[in-house]
């Protein structure tokens, strides 16, 4: 195709999204689109199979059997969110194999929110308040991206979180009115989370790159900063209610903005946790890396068992 | 490691008298498997009383690139539709 051509394709391209068609895993895309593609949905998949961990940590020491169905409720469906994400990503033409190939080498990163460790039960309350209920700002404007099969990944997803942030919550709420030692726990699960919840929606605007192309394609509707401020706005009175103190100094409501100012980000410690200096990125590779290697002979086992029962109904039918 | 498992488009319906939709695909060993994960990724909540799963190598889409001569000549036949048919207004109940 000459470059004439091509750039006729892109533009007819551009205006099918502008029109709010979908584009569909068989349609012609530009080369640039289908890698944008594939490293964004195959980067969110890991983060959704990467998070597991440091909920799963508390699974068999949830207080009791309530907390307990929900958290493993929890934690599957977030195995499930990876499992769409995988497969709308293979349709862009990249295996799964491949996938994982990426995120064991450290090729393809996943969000650094699952690089801090969970040390308390309260961690479980953050998590589902602060940390879903940052991933669902991020997600909500998803489900009308331009990728057909990544829209319909991210309306399941959707629908499944806000469960997540609720029993969150639930557990902050427990926890902050019981005895003053869960009250503080509650306190410095919000203390350590908080700021890290934060830097969830991506760095600042002047230094985001390539905002402008994704949000042509639909796959940014609003800008870091103002996803940013949407959540501290909505979370505020929520840490009110709870009773909490949310660890800014500088947070005080604007009236002429009618939003809340808040304090300094510290972004050198963003970067340290994405370049894999944050306290748990080793072991959180570690464990993935672990499972699917000591899951191989399952694997293998599972294909050759599927292989033999072939056989077998072959030789019946002859 | 030998052989990946090959990929399964999962069918979801979600209650009698609807019909099966594709509700997404996962991987499996064989038939019996694919359809015990897709239990689990795909009707967690209730979604579904039949699943249907067929391999996805078994599926033979059309080509976008076909689109013009497998579905233009459609849009053409206005005569397929009842609104073609000129009718005096006395006419009720058609
Ligand atoms: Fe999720
Ligand atoms: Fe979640």
């Amino acid at each position: 195709m000459s470059e004439a051509q091509i750039k006729s394709l892109e533009k007819q391209f551009d205006d099918r999204i502008a029109r709010d068609e979908k584009i569909e895993p068989k349609d012609w895309m530009p080369e640039k689109y289908r890698k944008t593609h594939i490293r964004q949905m195959s980067q969110h998949a890991h983060s959704e199979i990467v998070g597991m961990l440091p909920e799963g940590n508390w699974i068999t020491r949830a207080p009791s059997l309530r907390r307990k169905v929900a958290l493993l409720a929890k934690v599957q469906d977030e195995a499930g969110h990876g499992l769409y994400l995988y497969s709308a990503t293979e349709t862009l033409g990249i295996s799964r194999e491949e996938m994982y190939e990426q995120l064991h080498t450290g090729k393809a990163k996943y969000s650094s929110i699952f690089n801090y460790p969970t040390v308390t039960w309260a961690d479980m309350g953050a998590i589902g308040w602060l940390v879903d209920g940052a991933a669902i700002i991020n997600q909500v404007p998803l489900c009308n991206t331009s990728y057909g099969p990544y829209a319909r990944a991210m309306i399941r997803v959707c629908k499944e979180e806000s469960f997540h942030q609720r029993q969150g919550f639930e557990i902050m709420l427990k926890l902050a009115n019981g005895t003053p030692e869960q009250k503080e726990m509650a306190q410095d699960a919000l203390n350590r989370w908080w700021w890290p919840s934060l830097m969830m929606l991506g760095p600042t605007d002047d230094v985001s790159t390539h905002t402008e192309q994704s949000m042509k394609w639909k796959l940014k509707r609003k800008s870091n900063d103002d996803l940013r401020q949407q959540f501290i706005d909505q979370t505020v009175p929520q840490a009110e209610l709870l009773g909490l103190t949310i660890p800014d100094k500088d947070l005080k409501w604007n009236e002429s903005r009618q939003s809340y100012d808040f304090g300094e980000i510290d972004w050198d410690e963003f970067w340290q946790v994405v370049k894999g200096h944050g306290p748990m990125n080793k072991v959180r590779m570690k464990a993935r890396v672990d499972a699917w290697e000591k899951g191989a002979w399952v694997r293998d086992a599972a294909m050759a068992h599927a292989e033999k029962k072939r056989n077998k109904k072959q030789k019946q039918a002859v | 490691m030998k052989k990946n498992w090959p990929l399964w488009e999962v069918f979801v319906r979600s209650k009698n008298g609807l019909e099966h939709r594709h509700c997404g695909s996962l991987h499996a060993a064989d038939e019996d498997m694919a359809l015990e994960n897709a239990r689990d990724v795909y009707t967690r909540r209730s979604e579904g009383v039949s699943i249907w799963v067929v391999e996805s190598a078994h599926i033979k889409a059309s080509n976008p690139e076909n689109n013009g001569e497998l579905f233009e000549p459609a849009q053409d036949k206005v005569y397929r539709h009842p609104t073609f048919y000129d009718l005096p207004d006395e006419v009720k109940h058609m």
